[in-house]
Order: structure tokens, then C-alpha cells, then sequence
């Protein structure tokens, strides 16, 4: 593997820290070179430690790092918030012309380059231009061509006039000159460029490419962090394929406008966080028991309560697959890598249809607001199939209506899965509710009727399970006597976790399950490992527990809630740590 | 639509279990007999229903409906409309799911002015719990739960609708027929959210606010100089509180409602059997 290139800008939040990346990992992503960005984020607006951080290769990187080769510092903090990162030979560019950097201390062993970055701004057009200078000196650091830059500076700024492209074009080559200029050293690195096509998008963004691409139509939502980017993606682009988003008044709202839509026969989503699922958990029984199809995007952040609203964790998986009263099932997929967000987004929709129940979609924080690149063709739109179900119409409706001449809505059927007649439907007029009811959709508190619906909701179940595929990913040693099990977006790290592990003589077998419920069988799997390893970014191990609720057998566990993704090296330690202490035992 | 749909159409093989003499009935056969007259029939008519006394019409309603959560019917209405402009929305519900747990949602869908009607059965009480206050209830009204009455003032829904930019606010009567259907039907036909109070009373458990209370006071805007597309009329008229009115008491005919305002004018229930046309301009996005 080539070796990569670890950069980063931080500052204050208000710094224009996040746009500053997104424009350099663009350059790289146009360059033709792998990235994979994280970001530390605070969520207040002004104010607070904020960096945004790019690991970039010409090979596919797909996880963070404890290593910065370049720090763009605006603040002198960032210096010490990244100093465990920072290593001899680190170049640190910051601005001694700022009255808060004028005595900063640049860490012995590392090189600092003072670039007056607004004063350069300021020639070149205006201060706001300080961070592109800065990108500029990186690029003269890293031996990078500007080119590339001036490709994301185009990307970025061509809505709002030439003359502002230019002028940050000039910016950025300010920046570039007054490193050549005035540091004759000769840095370490040379980031080459191939002619490879990359996109680059979020976990958040996939899901809402996902949505539209399955003919999602209609979405309701209530902006939270860290699921507000599904909204914004969607508003302004659904429009073109005939859809619309709405902002509603809050969780309670947008998932009964969602579920209005779906009854209305749309493709129909809503995403929130934790503290919105907690909300909209009241109307989760309605959507399930009135046999609705819908997509609930869960973007997991660290709870409870108000948690710490910008960290990582998946601390949600009880939340959904147990959250409600009484019971009715739904199903819970949580994509692994940021491409699946995509492909499970496709899927849920499906899911949701052919079943006719409640999907939640699950991602995490640190997949949702990371950049990763991807071939384009990843995201192939001609293998999106749309699979709607049982829906019937005026030809086939004959076939699902009572002697009486109702229409049954939750007919009992041998897989569970009802006929769908969508308003408008000749004959079709039914009513649903979260009252128990019969076939044709009226209340019932009949004994038998009861048993015989809950008994057809809870079949469908079965019919998914038999039907569709529920595998996991599989990678490693497929041999090995150690088997790690994982979820959400820990595959990334967990994947060069293992290549580590390798290097150091540990065979290690990884099954990355997208599937929560249903979720596949792992109970031979677990059996033929010597240890079983389930890593998760929550305490409690609430996966662990589904695992050896399913197999009968305890399990080791690697549980990480400081609200920081696992990184690879830190997690091939901790699996090596497991294991040592299953040998002493 | 076929022009001999009757409005007995409206009705399902349910019986409704409504208290004999509750208000209810009156107020149902108004939307009933208001939806057949509009040209509207069951198969392209969706109704909700809230939760309470009121929130039973869509078992003894036959349309397309969904008997929501209490308080959220607004909200799944909006959702209906806004996915099938070409089906005719109504939502229905009391003074508790409207007033009190969906007040928020009340708000915001009268600012949204989605073309939809929504028929809210006021009864000043509580009555599927066995009678408590209600938001409307008067303030010395004595329920179970309130040995004294409420001591505060009850929720007056005209003036929240007023203040948050409705484009139709009117009040009727259960009992009188004809202008309850005629006002219904008003406001199924009014371009936006057509808001209709109706005073429904609650035999069982309001022993104040009764059919003889409501005809002895009543005052039909229709019999005064009241001009409903004033705005200024509109507010002496609902922040009036020692009458009792019934009518059109606002009306806005320059309204927009929301699919004009946000161009959202296709049926979604039908989409493409793989990723829609051009989808792939969305992966170009990200280069």
C-alpha cells in the first residue's frame, strides 16, 4: 500500500474550518487520489475547537489515523488538541500576523511555516481568502499541484461569479509563492496524481441519493444533528424528480406527514437522531399495525438525552428494535461503509413495501458526516430496481374484496404480506388504524380476528427472512480461530484493523452485519471460533447481547462511548488485548 | 367522479357507538352530505380522524382514512395532500386533539394553508375519558379533574387560527343542518386550509354548553352585516367572547395554497420501476 498523506485545518467553529476542507479533499478527490476525511466538531456556531481532517492515498483508505503530516492551525488550540497526532517532521502553517498566534510555540522536532494568510488574502482580494491561502501553502508542502486545486476553487465558487474564482485561484497561488519563496526546505512529500474519476459524498448524502434513486417522493423532517445534511441534500435536488421535502414542526409532525404520504401511495422517508426517534416512537405502532410502509433514517449521535450531540456512538439499536408498547415488528438495517448507505437506503424501501412495515435505517455519526471517495460507477442507477409489492388496481381488486364488497387491507394471507390499494383505487375506500381490526381495516376486539392478525404481521417476518438475503460481510482469514462480529461504521477501521493484525501474525476472521432484524443466523459461525469478538461504539454491547441471545454462548466484547470513532491501530490493539486476556483465562 | 354519488355513499356497514343525541352525528352527516355535493366520491376522498369521541367518524365514515395518534391528524393530512394533490383531504377531530395535544400542529398547518378542510367537533369536554375540561371548556366549567373548573381561560381557536394567517376561518352547528353542511362545503371548496369549528354537544357530560344553550344564542353572521373577507370584521367577530356565532367569518380570496406555493402538483404514488431518469446526474454532482 502507498503510503498516505495525513492533513488537517482546524480553528474555531465560525472558521470556515469545514468548507475549507471539503475544498482541499475535493482537490485530492479530482486529482485522482483516495480520501477519507472525520471531522471534531462542536455544535455550537461560534466558538469551540473544530477541525476537519483528510487522509488521503492512491489507494482506497477507509478509516482515520492517530498521524498528521500537514496542520493548517488558525487557533493556537489546535496545535494542542492535535500534538498526540502530530509527529517529527509534521509541518504546522499558521498565521504570526494573528494576534492569537503571535507566540505560539511550534512543538520541537516539527516546522512551522508563519504564512501571513490574511494579509496575503487581502491582496489578492479580500481577508475571507485566509484559509485558501493556506490550502495554497499546503499544496507548495505536500508537492501538489495546484491545479487540482484550482479544479475544487471552480467546484466551490463558479455560482457566485469568475471574479471570485479567480481571485481565490490568485489566493491559493499567493499562498503557494510564499512558501517556495520563503522556506527553502525541501518537505517530504509528494502527493501524486492519477487519472483515476472519484466522487466524493457522505454517508448522509448517500442516503439521500439512495431515497431518490428508489423514487422516494416525499420527505418529512425536523432538522437535528447529525441527520440535517439527508434534508439538505434532498431539498432542492428531490424536486427534480417530482418530489418535495417539508419542514415540519417537529419529530411528531414530519412522521405523520410521512406517514400520510405513504398512505397516499409515495415513497416516503423521514431521518432524524436519537432524540427525534424518541418522538417519533409514539407514532411507530400506528405505522407498523396500519401495515404502512415507511423509512425511518436513524442517524445515530451519543446519547442519552442530549448526549453529546456531535460524538459518535451506536447507542440506538434497543431504541429501535424494542422502542414502542406492545408488540409489532419492524425491521432495522444499519449500512457499514458509506457506498452501502446507498444500496441499504435502495433496499429499505423495498423492504418497506414488500412487507408493508416500519424500516429503520440506521447510520452513526461518523459515517454520516464523513467524506469518502468512490468509483462513480459504485453507484450504478441501472442496477436500482424497485420492487413495490402487493399493491392492486381496479383490475385486481376483485380478488382481495370481501363477500360484503370491502376492500381488506390486511387480508389474511399465508406469507402475511396484504394486498395495497392506493387512494384513488376503484373500490379500494378503507380505513386503517392503530386499533387492532379486521381484514377490511374495522375495529375488532374479537378474540380470534386478534390472534390471527397479529399472527399474520408477525409472519410476515418469517416470509422476509426466507425470502430475502441477510448476510454479512465477510473479510480476513476465513480459517481463523478468532472471529470479530461488527456493525455501522466500524467495518472501515476494523478492515485495516486486520491488515495490522495480520503484519503481526493474528489470523483474524470479521463478519460486518448490515442487518439488525432480521439479522443472519451467526450461531455456526461463533461455534467454530475459538473467540468471538463483537466491537461496537456503545457500553452496553447491545449487539453482544442480540448475538448471544442468538447463539447461546457468551462473547467477548470491545465497547468504545468517549464519543470517538474506533481508529485501526487502537482497535488492533484492543482485539490483541481480548485475546490475551481469553488466554489467561 | 360520477355525479350520482348520494352522500349515503359516505357511510360504512359500521354503527356508530356515539352516545343517542350526541352532536356528532349532525356533524358527520355534514361532511358527508358536504363531500357528495362538492362532487366528491368514497374512492377519491381521504379522511383523518384524530383520537377521542370524534376520532371514531373514520369507522362510520366509508372513504379512504386512517384513524391516526392523538393529536397528529393534522400532520398525516398534510402528508395525504401534499403526496396526492388529486384526492380530496379532509381531517377531523375534537377540541382535545386539536386544541390541545395537536395545538401545535393546528398552528402550523393553518400557516402551511394546505388545500384541505379540517372539521374540528368542539364539545367543550372531554367525553371518551368520562368528562374532563377540555381546552375550550369554560372556566368555571366543574368536571372530575377540575372539582372548580379550569381557572384559565379557555382556548379561543378562531384567534390562534387568525393569528397564524389562515385563509378560512368559519363556525357551525351540529344541529342546524343546513348551514352546517352549506359551511362545510364552503370550506371544502375554498382554495387553502378551510378551518370549520363546529359546535357538536356532548349529551352525556356537558350540562352547559347544550343544544338549547347554542340555539337560544347562536348568532348567524349570515343574518348580520358581517363581511367575511374583512380582516378586521373577522377579528372583532372572534375576539368578541360574549356571543356565540355561527358562519364564514374569514375568508381570504386571494388565497395560495401550498401546492401553488411550492409547485407540488403530481401524484407520487407513481414512480419508475428503477432509478428515475437522469438519477445518474446525481453521482455526477459529486465529482
Amino acid at each position: 500500500m502507498a503510503a498516505d498523506f495525513n492533513w488537517a485545518v482546524g480553528g474555531e467553529a465560525g472558521d470556515g474550518i469545514d468548507s475549507t476542507g471539503k475544498i482541499f479533499a475535493q482537490a485530492l478527490s479530482r486529482a485522482g487520489r483516495h480520501v477519507f476525511t472525520s471531522k471534531d466538531f462542536a455544535s455550537r456556531i461560534r466558538g469551540g475547537y473544530t477541525a476537519y481532517k483528510v487522509r488521503t492515498s492512491v489507494d482506497k483508505v477507509q478509516s482515520v489515523v492517530d498521524r498528521l503530516d500537514v496542520l493548517i492551525a488558525l487557533t493556537p488550540r489546535t496545535i494542542e488538541e492535535n500534538l498526540d497526532e502530530l509527529h517529527e517532521g509534521s509541518v504546522i502553517i499558521y498565521d504570526g500576523e494573528r494576534t492569537t498566534m503571535q507566540d505560539v510555540e511550534i512543538p520541537e522536532g516539527m516546522i512551522g511555516l508563519d504564512v501571513p494568510l490574511k494579509s496575503l488574502a487581502e491582496e489578492a482580494g479580500g481577508a475571507i481568502m485566509r484559509n485558501v491561502v493556506a490550502l495554497g501553502a499546503a499544496c507548495e508542502v505536500a508537492e501538489f499541484p495546484i491545479e487540482n486545486l484550482d479544479s475544487a476553487l471552480e467546484k466551490r465558487f463558479k455560482d457566485k461569479g469568475q471574479k471570485l474564482v479567480d481571485n481565490n485561484k490568485e489566493a491559493a497561488r499567493a499562498g503557494q509563492s510564499y512558501v517556495a519563496d520563503e522556506y527553502d526546505h525541501e518537505f517530504d512529500y509528494s502527493l501524486e496524481t492519477t487519472d483515476e474519476d472519484y466522487v466524493l459524498l457522505n454517508g448522509d448524502e448517500a442516503i439521500g441519493m439512495g431515497a431518490i434513486a428508489a423514487g422516494c417522493r416525499f420527505y418529512a423532517g425536523y432538522p437535528i444533528t447529525p441527520a440535517t445534511d439527508v434534508m439538505t441534500y434532498l431539498t432542492g435536488r428531490i424536486e427534480r424528480y417530482g418530489g418535495h421535502v417539508v419542514q415540519a414542526e417537529d419529530e411528531l409532525s414530519a412522521i405523520n406527514m410521512a406517514l400520510g404520504a405513504a398512505r397516499g401511495g409515495a415513497r416516503s422517508m423521514t431521518a432524524t437522531s436519537g432524540p427525534g426517534i424518541d418522538l417519533m416512537t409514539e407514532t411507530f405502532g400506528l405505522i407498523a399495525t396500519s401495515e404502512t410502509p415507511l423509512v425511518i433514517c436513524n442517524v445515530m449521535r451519543s446519547g442519552p438525552s442530549t448526549g453529546m450531540p456531535t460524538k459518535q456512538e451506536q447507542g440506538d439499536l434497543n431504541q429501535m428494535l424494542y422502542g414502542g408498547h406492545g408488540e409489532v415488528p419492524r425491521f432495522v438495517l444499519a449500512p457499514t461503509t458509506i457506498d452501502e448507505c446507498f444500496w441499504k437506503t435502495v433496499e429499505a424501501f423495498n423492504l418497506a413495501e414488500k412487507y408493508q412495515l416500519p424500516v429503520y435505517l440506521t447510520a452513526d455519526l461518523s459515517m454520516a458526516v464523513t467524506e469518502q471517495t468512490f468509483s462513480p460507477d459504485t453507484f450504478d442507477m441501472d442496477e436500482v430496481e424497485v420492487d413495490r409489492g402487493n399493491v392492486v388496481d381496479e383490475t385486481t381488486i376483485d380478488d382481495h374484496t370481501s363477500d360484503s364488497g370491502g376492500f381488506q387491507p390486511h387480508e389474511i394471507t399465508d406469507d402475511g404480506v396484504s394486498p395495497r390499494a392506493f387512494p384513488g383505487t376503484a373500490d379500494g375506500a378503507h380505513m386503517s388504524t392503530g386499533l387492532e381490526h379486521d381484514e377490511q381495516g374495522r375495529r375488532t376486539e374479537d378474540t380470534e380476528m386478534r390472534v390471527a392478525q397479529v399472527d399474520k404481521r408477525n409472519r410476515k417476518v418469517e416470509t422476509a427472512r426466507e425470502r430475502e438475503d441477510w448476510s454479512p460481510r465477510e473479510f480476513g482469514d476465513e480459517d481463523a480461530d478468532t472471529l470479530v462480529i461488527t456493525w455501522g461504521s466500524n467495518e472501515g477501521a476494523l478492515a485495516e484493523a486486520v491488515r495490522m493484525l495480520d503484519e503481526e501474525g493474528h489470523d483474524v476472521r470479521v463478519l460486518s452485519v448490515p442487518y439488525i432484524f432480521p439479522r443472519p443466523d451467526l450461531s455456526e459461525d461463533v461455534e467454530a471460533a475459538e473467540t468471538t469478538v463483537v466491537v461496537e461504539c456503545n457500553e452496553q454491547g447491545q449487539f453482544a447481547d442480540l448475538v448471544e441471545h442468538d447463539v447461546l454462548e457468551r462473547v467477548d466484547r470491545v465497547n468504545k462511548y468517549n464519543g470517538v470513532r474506533f481508529k485501526a491501530d487502537e482497535l488492533a490493539s484492543d482485539i490483541k488485548a481480548t485475546l490475551a486476556e481469553g488466554v489467561e483465562a | 367522479m360520477s355525479s350520482d354519488i348520494r352522500f349515503t355513499d359516505f357511510k360504512s356497514d359500521k354503527q356508530p357507538t356515539w352516545c343517542p343525541g350526541c352532536g356528532d352525528f349532525g356533524t358527520m352527516n355534514g361532511m358527508m352530505k358536504g363531500l357528495a355535493e362538492t362532487g366528491n366520491d368514497p374512492d377519491n376522498t381521504f379522511v383523518v380522524a384524530g383520537i377521542g369521541c370524534s376520532g371514531k367518524i373514520g369507522t362510520y365514515m366509508h372513504s379512504y382514512a386512517l384513524h391516526g395518534v392523538h393529536g397528529r391528524a393534522l400532520p398525516v393530512g398534510t402528508g395525504v395532500k401534499m403526496a396526492r394533490p388529486d384526492i380530496e383531504v379532509m381531517v377531523a377531530g375534537g377540541d382535545g386533539d386539536g386544541y390541545s395535544i395537536g395545538a401545535g400542529h393546528f398552528v402550523h398547518a393553518v400557516r402551511r394553508n394546505v388545500d384541505m378542510t379540517y372539521v374540528v367537533m368542539d364539545n367543550r369536554i372531554y367525553g371518551l375519558t368520562k368528562g374532563q375540561a377540555s381546552p375550550t371548556s369554560r372556566e368555571d366549567f366543574e368536571t372530575s379533574t377540575s372539582p372548580e373548573g379550569p381557572k384559565q381561560p379557555p382556548v379561543n381557536p378562531h384567534a390562534l387560527a387568525l393569528a397564524s394567517g389562515a385563509t378560512f376561518i368559519a363556525q357551525s352547528f351540529s344541529s342546524d343542518a343546513l348551514r352546517h353542511q352549506e359551511i362545510i362545503q364552503e370550506a371544502i371548496e375554498h382554495d387553502g386550509f378551510g378551518f370549520v369549528n363546529v359546535y357538536s354537544p356532548c349529551v352525556t357530560f356537558n350540562d352547559v354548553d347544550t343544544y338549547d344553550y347554542f340555539r337560544d344564542s347562536l348568532v348567524d353572521l349570515e343574518e348580520t352585516d358581517h363581511d367575511p373577507t374583512d380582516r378586521e370584521d373577522a377579528k372583532d367577530v372572534i375576539l368578541d367572547s360574549e356571543t356565540e356565532t355561527q358562519g364564514v367569518i374569514y375568508k381570504d380570496e386571494s388565497s395560495v395554497p401550498y401546492h401553488e406555493q411550492h409547485g407540488v402538483d403530481e401524484d407520487m404514488s407513481v414512480i419508475p420501476e428503477g432509478a428515475p431518469e437522469s438519477a445518474t446526474d446525481l453521482v455526477r454532482e459529486f465529482y
